[in-house]
Formats: structure tokens, sequence, C-alpha cells
């Protein structure tokens, strides 16, 4: 029962950070229809803001707690505008364009911003210090789950709080539903597309953000090439949910993240992705749009 | 030019050739590896360190009176180049090869000395088969073979650290899986010790919290990785943040400082295997004095080997007082030789005996090379 629980909080810390990442996809793609794979480069944009912002505080004396908190908060803000200004240049440009123009263009961009963090920095992996304390839980729980794995699930799940609360009460919430329901409509109708694309990005950068921080925090390393490999990941745990669904990215991301785990401990880690792509495959055999995708009827 | 000159010019290329290899009034020792291409910082090191051993023999008078004389061929580490070149040194007359450099360049080479049984000493080829095979009874090599580093991390987690429920881990490349089915074969062949988990993870992954879990759940007394420093200082600090404190011995993929560097407080007492520290050994330094005032750079891979490589074949000549392969092959397992890499000489196989790896563990922040 304790190796199940442990594998089910691995598995649980690793969907935690999919879903941050997964829900910048779902979104883009609900409003404009387009994979933003210049997404998993913003998570890997945020671990890096967050690491330079630390070094730069590490010589106040602040508290460690401190220290986190102000780090998360730089490496949001920064790779927000990361993601406002890659729309901005890559995308709204060709948003008449065919979608296949976009789709390359994001591939462009994601391959120049890993090779931007690639001179500017290191190829090297680098130390991220760990700025959670090592807190103990009471026994027997001590050795389920970590105290930054911890904080991972918590974050993750405050965060989508925050995001479900801000799609539903909000007017820009409410201007993004309509949007993605029909963007003419919505035109039509008075409420600003650029605006709500522009915001779109906005939210799901900054979410990826806060995944980086945590996910560097948790293992102590980074290096320009983390952005590929977790963004590849994340997009399936979309496409697994249903792209373009909100709640369907986080199912997604969650039942990956426990498909990797699980088949780790029960199975063997050799075949880890294995498993997790049969699984997609499996799902988008006997549901094409995803668990909770919608079906709808595309115009070829 | 009229045909009659050129059947002349003819007759004379040809006479002169045979000339030089009736009067063979040298001793002739081939040089082969890759000396262009992209792999050519592994072999040009071992045509300077040939050059200096056989200079410096030369200034003395040479071998009986015999002049040694260098014949170099390139083969771009490529399996068929090899072949041609070590046709061309054997047609040539060369009485021992030092070379080649990569493994499988090596071995095809190896098919074309063996005909007439022509010594071949490789100062980097580290492939077990090539000596563990027993195809080639004419192969030596100044290096440790891949396998040897996995003995040792065998034996050392279980005489020294006296573990008997071992985790093998790797990251399902070459270089690590390799080391790690070797390491999983010695335990299985150890009396008394159990190979508790053996499994491959994916590198670049995320997160290795389920690997670890797995290991604890095994219940191994220790760890043996084989893979390279990324994915070992992710697995060695999610291991103690879960307060893992079991031993974690790796290989020289991980005995890198930017391991310790990115691992921080969590590398510490984590064992590696690495070449032995030669660096205080009065020959290398001497070696790498020569090629510093010659160069006026630091000498480059596999120089102080292909330096060894060199000295113990020309070694063996001088003691057999002879070019004849079987004799020099029995002088080569037979004497020691002092090189660079320490002394040392050959065992049946054709290894050396007394090259190798040492056990490091890192101690407040460095690696330490452990008297193991």
């Amino acid at each position: 029962m304790e190796y199940f629980l442990q594998l089910f909080f691995a598995g649980l810390t690793k969907g935690s950070i999919y879903a941050l990442i997964a829900l910048g996809y779902t979104m883009v793609y609900g409003i404009i229809q387009l994979i933003n794979f210049a997404h998993g480069e913003i998570y890997m944009i945020g671990a890096f803001t967050a690491l330079i912002a630390a070094g730069v505080l590490s010589v106040f004396n602040l508290p460690v707690v401190a220290i986190f908190i102000i780090v998360t908060l730089v490496a949001i803000l920064y790779s927000s505008a990361y993601g406002y200004t890659i729309e901005k240049i890559a995308y709204k440009p060709l948003r008449n364009a065919p979608r296949l123009s976009a789709l390359i263009s994001a591939i462009g961009m994601s391959i120049f911003l890993q090779n931007y963090v690639l001179l500017a920095q290191t190829s090297d992996f680098l130390p991220f210090p760990s700025l959670i304390g090592q807190f103990k839980f009471m026994e027997p729980y001590n050795h389920i789950l970590s105290s930054s794995g911890l904080v991972i699930i918590i974050s993750t799940f405050i965060a989508m709080l925050l995001l479900s609360l801000y799609i539903k009460f909000t007017r820009m919430g409410k201007a993004m539903r309509a949007t993605a329901q029909d963007k003419k409509m919505a035109l039509l109708l008075g409420i600003n597309v650029d605006r709500v694309i522009s915001t779109t990005f906005v939210v799901g950068s900054a979410l990826a953000a806060l995944g980086g921080v945590l996910i560097a925090n948790h293992i102590g390393q980074i290096n320009f090439y983390i952005g590929f490999i977790a963004g590849i990941k994340a997009f399936t745990a979309a496409v697994l949910g249903g792209i373009g669904s909100v709640p369907g990215a986080v199912l997604g991301a969650l039942i990956l993240g426990w498909t990797e785990s699980f088949s780790t401990g029960y199975i063997s880690s050799d075949y880890q992705d294995v498993f997790a792509f049969i699984l997609l495959v499996v799902i988008l055999i006997f549901k094409p749009s995803g668990i909770l995708g919608k079906k709808t009827d595309q115009k070829v | 030019m009229n045909t009659g000159f050129k059947g002349f010019l003819a007759i004379i290329f040809v006479l002169t050739m045979s000339i030089s290899v009736f009067a063979a009034d040298t001793i002739k020792l081939g040089v082969a590896g890759a000396h262009s291409g992209d792999l050519a910082s592994y072999g040009i090191p071992t045509v300077r360190a040939a050059q200096f051993v056989v200079d410096e023999y030369n200034k003395n008078g040479g071998i009986d009176g015999k002049k040694i004389e260098l014949l170099v061929e390139d083969d771009e580490c490529k399996p068929e180049k090899a072949v041609n070149a070590a046709t061309k040194l054997m047609s040539q007359g060369v009485d021992a090869v030092v070379g080649h450099i990569c493994s499988g360049a090596t071995k095809a080479a190896l098919s074309i000395y063996l005909s007439q049984m022509i010594p071949v000493i490789s100062p980097s080829a580290t492939n077990p088969a090539l000596t563990q095979s027993g195809n080639y009874p004419n192969f030596f090599r100044t290096i440790a073979p891949d396998d040897a580093q996995a003995r040792l991390e065998v034996d050392f987690a279980v005489d020294e650290l006296g573990l008997k429920n071992i985790a093998v881990i790797h990251d399902k490349g070459d270089y690590g899986k390799g080391l790690a089915q070797f390491a999983k074969k010695f335990i299985e062949e150890t009396e008394g010790v159990n190979v508790a988990l053996f499994e491959g993870v994916t590198p670049g992954a995320l997160d290795y919290s389920a690997i670890v879990q797995k290991i604890k759940n095994s219940n191994a007394d220790g760890v043996i990785f084989g893979g390279y420093h990324p994915e070992a200082s992710k697995i060695v600090t999610q291991m103690r943040k879960k307060e893992m404190d079991i031993p974690f011995i790796s290989d020289d993929g991980v005995k890198d400082e930017t391991f310790i560097k990115v691992a921080g407080k969590y590398a510490e007492g984590v064992y590696a295997t690495g070449p032995k520290d030669v660096s205080s050994n009065p020959l290398a330094k001497e070696a790498e004095k020569k090629h510093m005032e010659k160069y006026g750079e630091h000498s480059g891979a596999f120089y102080l080997n292909g330096y060894a490589a060199a000295q113990a074949i020309l070694n063996a000549i001088d003691n057999a007082d002879s070019t004849d392969p079987q004799k020099v092959m029995q002088a080569m397992r037979t004497n020691y030789v002092e090189t660079p890499l320490g002394k040392i000489k050959f065992d049946e196989n054709g290894d050396a005996i007394g090259v190798g790896f040492s056990v490091y563990q890192v101690q407040d922040g460095e690696y330490v090379e452990l008297n193991y």
C-alpha cells in the first residue's frame, strides 16, 4: 500500500507539471486552433529566469521562502512577456495565413528560443538552488512524498482553481469562452479578439513558467533543452484529454503522469514512454477527440 | 616521354621498392589510426607519442644496432579504410603496429595482421571482445577494456562496502547499458549477492521519483548506475531527498566536475570509477613536457596510452632480440616495462596488467582517489 501511494504521488507530481504546461497548449488551441510548439520553451525560460533571479537575490539576506516567492513571480512576469511577444511576432502576422504556416512559425520559434538560451547561457546542466526546505512529514508518511513534490501538487492545485475561477467569473474569461466558441461572432459582438488572444498567451505562459520554476526546484538542475521533452509530453497530455478543453488537459496530464509512474513501478521503466504512447493511441482509437474533447465537424 | 623510358622508370621504381624491402636493416613500426576526419584528435596524439619514443630509441642507437622506422597510416576510424591501411603496412613489411584507435577499425584491421601474426598494440580500443574472445592472439592494448570498470565497481561494492542486494540502473545508451550489463553479469556470478533491480531510465525525463521509489521498494542496499552525470545527479538528488542513504556507485561518465557542481551537497559520498590518476608518475610528466616543448600545447586523448604502447612493443622487440612475432609476443607477456601509465606487462588475453581504473569518492566537493 505504501508503495502504491509513493507511485501515486510520484505520478501526481509529474502529472501536475504536465498539466501546467498542457493548459497553455489547450487554451491557445481552443482560441486560435494553433499548436504553439514554442510553449515548451516558455517553460524552460521560466526556469532560467528563476535561476538568474535567485542568483541576484542571493546577494540580499532574505529568507528562503521570500526568495522562492519573488523568484516565482519574476519568472511568471518575464515568461508572460515572452509569450505575449511571441504571439505578436510569430503568430499574429500569420493569423489569416494557412494553419500550416503558423505551425512552421511555431517550430521555428521553438528552435530559435532553444538556441538563444544555449548561446546566452551554456549547454551544460546548471545547478538550481533548493528553495524549499526539506520539511518532515509525520511517520509513516515521511517517505511517501518529498517536500518539493508537495509544493508542486499544492501550487498546481491553487493555480488550477484560480484559472477556472478566472475563466468562469471574469469578463475576460467570458470573452475567452465566447472567442473559443466562435471567433467571428465574438468579433461582431464587440469583443476585442486580439486582446483575448494576447491574454490567452500571457495566462498560458504564466502557468508554464510556474511549472518551470517548480520542477527546477524539485530536481535541482536545468539546461536549455528541458522544454523540448516536457513540451512534447504536455502536448500529448493535451491531446489525450481533448485538445481545446481545459479540464481535459488537466485530466490528460494526470493520466499520463500516473501511467508513466505506475508502469515504471509495476512493470519496467525501460518502457515507460512506450506505455504512455500506447495509452494515447488506444484512447484516440476509441475517442478521436480525446477524453473530454467535444466532437466537432471539421472543414478540411 | 617515350614508352621505353617509361618502362625504364617502372623497372627502377620496382627495383627501388624491392631493395628497400630486402635490405631490412631497420625495424618497422606501423602507427595506424584516425589522423584525419572528425576523430583525428583521437589518433594524432598517438602518432606524436610513437615518434617521441622512436626518436628516443634511435638517439640511443636503435635496437640491436637497427634503427627504427615509423610508418604512419590513416584509417579515419573507418573499418574499410583500416583494412586498406593494414594491407599497406603489411606490404611494407611492418614488424609491429601501434594502433588502431577505434574498436571497430581495430577489429577489421586485425583480421589482416592475423595472417602473419604481426603484433598489434592499441592505445584506445576498449571493446572487451577484442581480447576476451580469444580470436586475436596477436592483439594487446594499453587501455583497460569497458568491462574492467564494471568489474571494479562490483568488486568494490561487494568486497569493500559489503553490499548484498544491488540495484543496477542505466541510461539505455551504448556506454551506460553496456557497463550495466557487465555489472549485472559480475554480480550474478558472485556468490551471495543479488541483482535487486535491472532497469533503464529515459535520459532527459522530467523526474525520476518513480524509479527511485522502485529502487527503495526492491530493498537494494546499493545502486550501480551506468551512464552520464545529468541522469546520475537527478537520481542521486531524488534519492537523498527521500532519505535513501544507500551507496551510489557509478562510472567515468559521472566522474566529472559537472556532476559535483550540479548535484551539490547531494553528491557527497558518491563513488565513481575513473582512469587511474597518473599525473604524479615521473615518466608521464616527462612525456607531457616533451609534448609541450615540441607542440606548445597539452597532449590530447590517449597520448600517454600511445606512449606506453610504443614503449611496450619496442621494449618487447628489444628483449626478444628478434622481430619474430612469436618471440615478441612472448616478451610482451613476460617482461615488465616502465611506462607513463606505470609498470605494466600483458596477460594471456593481451590486456595490460597494471593499467586501469581507480575508485573515487566525492569528499567535500571534490573527487578523491580511494586506495582500493
